[in-house]
């Protein structure tokens, strides 16, 4: 590759969207990994029974599956550099069986990790300012956040200073590691929800306030799982300074209040509904109100600091750029579906966001194999300043591409399998792990997520459907996000027999709502028919530019209900 | 039981009140259900043991009184009284000893601290230098807590001070 071509940040500056590590952040990171291997060692020796281990393990990441541990790799609000994506390659090339999977809170999970290769995994993790911390047990987990964050056209306030932030304050909280349940933050600086805040435990929506200084709404007790619930706004106006305070006194009400005698009660969704949103709602200020709020206060010029440690893109003039673009799509057909399904619009004249889709045709949602992890590391570093996000539906975010070589960009990634587009259409699918690795799940996920793949395979069917977001959760604890999709799929056991339940309506943005359980159970091939059957009915029945979740809304249960079990 | 301050084994001159026995002279726990018989005593010093669904608010008018306040882990995965000892301290103000008892692990000995935990009973047979290997892990943190930490001069961070 030529130097022209190079747009990677030279090696010293901070890395482009995320937080640059300094030699204490490194420290920090050994003296972790130090302390897990000590808490193996007391494990084998006695000093720590099983129970005891147990939550200081998954604290570090690190699940027994059904076959095998699974490590769980945080990527702080979704954001890392083409260094680290190599790392991670790395990681499924030497510890695993050649292939990493994507997951819908912007991680990492690799499926075969031999217990005593996970020091060895986490250095290597640690040579690239990568960890597996607090991405299990009940603690505060990764802060997620938008996938164009910094690049969004209608984004108001770059989130992921903020996200850092959070990510700090929460890592190794004293308070706060021992709690009820998990813990999800979500944070978003765009008015369109990429992030799903109102089914988080606690969601931000942040923009920019009168005088310039960030505002924080805070929505609190969303979330999926086995009791689907819309989050409650606490407040509309939170500032900046008092972002930790706050979070502070909903965690103190939560972790004093939360139920801890039944884990499926154990949520904060759980607490406020309890309360009421309103009763909740004076504890959480009756507590702001008493506590030391200097001690807390985030001052801006620590956001300053923190935010200096981010690398920024530094974008050329558009230079005719977006004429290229339209010319070449003008030209290829093909090349223009993939840009009007699969690119988002930038803010800088001339650049272009590209969504790379992790779900081709009957493929396995959301996995990457170690040279498709090389390649988007490579991709990264010559289109988009070595930046990479994952999306919380399973994909990969190239955030900054120039309009003008998009179509060469596009070109690669179509020769190595990772050109289908088919972004928000219906085999754009979320999928947990399901019961082909999960100890907990009930179903299958992953097979009947490659028949409907396969089934609307044909892209032309896909344009015509338009966008429409099909999840499918092996389980109840909803890990696939069923509950938030258009057309949802549960996971049962039926008498022994894998058995799936439909439900729609469900929306995880702006329009927040929880999918109605459609009927009884299904097979899995029933299913897929169903599927096609609810899709042909909106084919039928919609009006205008309706998606498929408008013509539901209108429509109701009744009609859709009708297509598939009066057939049947 | 070895009792721990600062990473060390200290002497424990405090007893627990015996159900059914009246409370003695000496410094002794009692539960919560058994206050206002503890400052109804004459003299020696008095400590209240904190259920774990008990709020710290609960010993204010009290806490003058008080030269110890217990909170108890029935089991450690169950983290409410981190915020009980964090209460004592931010909201009560409370200068006595707080300590911390029940099902511990060494790896929550430095949050205990951070909270605002001056004792913990640590178990028998316990190996005292876990414990204070646990305090030496970190030399920074990365969040405000109760404790009387320096800045480190960036960001969020602080010192935690190294004991022992």
């Amino acid at each position: 590759m030529s130097t022209e071509t190079l747009v990677r940040q030279d090696s010293a500056a901070p890395p482009v969207g995320r937080y640059a590590y300094d030699q204490v952040d490194r420290d920090f990171l050994r003296d972790r990994i130090e302390q897990f291997r000590d808490q193996v060692g007391r494990r084998i020796s006695g000093a720590l029974t099983e129970d005891e281990f147990k939550p200081l393990r998954l604290m570090n990441g690190l699940y027994l599956q059904l076959h095998a541990y699974m490590l769980r790799v945080a990527v702080p609000y979704g954001t890392l550099d083409s260094r680290q994506m190599r790392a991670l390659a790395r990681i499924a090339r030497e510890f695993d069986r050649g292939y990493g999977h994507f997951t819908t809170r912007q991680n990492i999970q690799f499926n075969w990790i031999k217990l005593e290769d996970t020091p060895a995994a986490l250095e290597v993790l640690a040579e690239a300012d990568m960890h597996a911390i607090q991405t299990s047990g009940n603690c505060i987990r990764n802060v997620t956040s938008d996938e164009f964050a910094g690049a969004a056209a209608d984004e108001l306030l770059d989130p992921r200073i903020h996200a850092e932030i959070l990510r700090q304050w929460s890592t190794l909280h004293p308070e706060f590691t021992f709690l009820p349940r998990k813990f999800k933050i979500a944070i978003s600086g765009s008015p369109n929800d990429r992030v799903a805040a109102r089914f988080h435990d606690i969601g931000l929506i942040a923009r920019p306030g009168d005088n310039g200084a960030p505002l924080f709404e805070v929505f609190v007790g969303g979330g999926l799982g086995r009791t689907p619930i819309v989050g409650v706004s606490l407040r509309d106006d939170l500032p900046e300074e008092d972002l930790i305070a706050y979070l502070e006194a909903i965690l103190r009400v939560y972790n004093e209040y939360g139920r801890r005698d039944n884990i499926y009660k154990a949520r904060i969704k759980i607490l406020v509904q309890a309360l009421g949103p309103d009763v909740f709602r004076q504890k959480v200020e009756a507590e702001f109100a008493a506590m030391d709020r200097a001690r807390y206060r985030l001052h801006p010029s620590i956001v300053t600091a923190i935010g200096e440690r981010f690398g920024a893109p530094h974008f050329e003039p558009e230079a005719g750029a977006t004429a290229v673009l339209a010319a070449a799509r003008a030209a290829d057909r093909t090349f223009d579906g993939w840009v009007r399904t699969n690119t988002h619009p930038h803010r800088a004249p001339g650049y272009i966001s590209v969504v790379v889709s992790l779900k081709p045709a009957g493929g396995i949602p959301g996995d990457a194999t170690d040279a498709q992890l090389d390649l988007l590391a490579d991709l990264a570093d010559e289109f988009s300043f070595g930046e990479i996000r994952v999306t919380h539906l399973q994909n990969v975010v190239l955030g900054h591409v120039r309009q003008d070589r998009l179509q060469e960009l596009w070109r690669r990634l179509d020769a190595a399998g990772l050109g289908t587009a088919n972004i928000n259409f219906i085999s754009d699918i979320i999928a947990c792990p399901g019961l082909d690795y999960c100890a907990l799940a009930n179903a299958r996920s992953i097979p009947i997520s490659q028949k409907l793949s396969q089934r609307f395979a044909d892209i032309t069917l896909q344009r015509e459907i338009g966008e429409l977001r099909l999840n499918i959760s092996g389980c109840i604890n909803a890990c696939g996000h069923h509950h938030a999709a258009h057309i949802g799929i549960l996971g049962v056991d039926k008498r022994g027999e894998e058995a799936f339940q439909i439900t729609l309506g469900g929306s995880g943005e702006q329009d927040a709502s929880v999918g109605q359980i459609l009927g009884p159970a299904m097979t899995e091939d029933d299913t897929v028919d169903a599927v096609s059957r609810l899709v042909d009915l909106y084919l039928a029945r919609r009006e205008g530019s309706e998606r498929f979740l408008d013509t539901f809304r209108r429509l109701g249960t009744a009609a859709f209900k009708d297509v598939v079990y009066a057939a049947a | 039981m070895p009792l721990l301050e600062n990473g060390r084994a200290v002497a424990d001159r405090w007893t627990y009140a015996v159900e059914g026995q009246p409370l003695g002279e000496g410094p002794v726990i009692v539960p919560s259900s058994r206050l206002s018989e503890g400052l109804g005593r004459a003299g020696g010093e008095l400590g209240v043991l904190l259920a774990p669904d008990e709020a710290a608010e609960t010993l204010r008018a009290a806490l003058a009184r008080l030269s110890l306040v217990a909170v108890r882990f029935p089991i450690f995965r169950d983290g409410r009284a981190f915020s009980q000892a964090r209460a004592l301290r931010e909201h009560l103000h409370f200068k006595g000893e707080v300590r911390a008892v029940g099902h511990i692990l060494p790896d929550q000995y430095e949050f205990l601290l951070r909270c605002g935990v001056t004792t913990v009973e640590a178990p028998e047979n316990a190996d005292i230098s876990v414990w204070n290997a646990a305090l030496q892990r970190f030399s920074v943190a990365m969040q405000p807590s109760i404790a009387p930490e320096k800045a480190t001069g960036f960001g969020l961070r602080r010192f935690l001070d190294a004991a022992g």
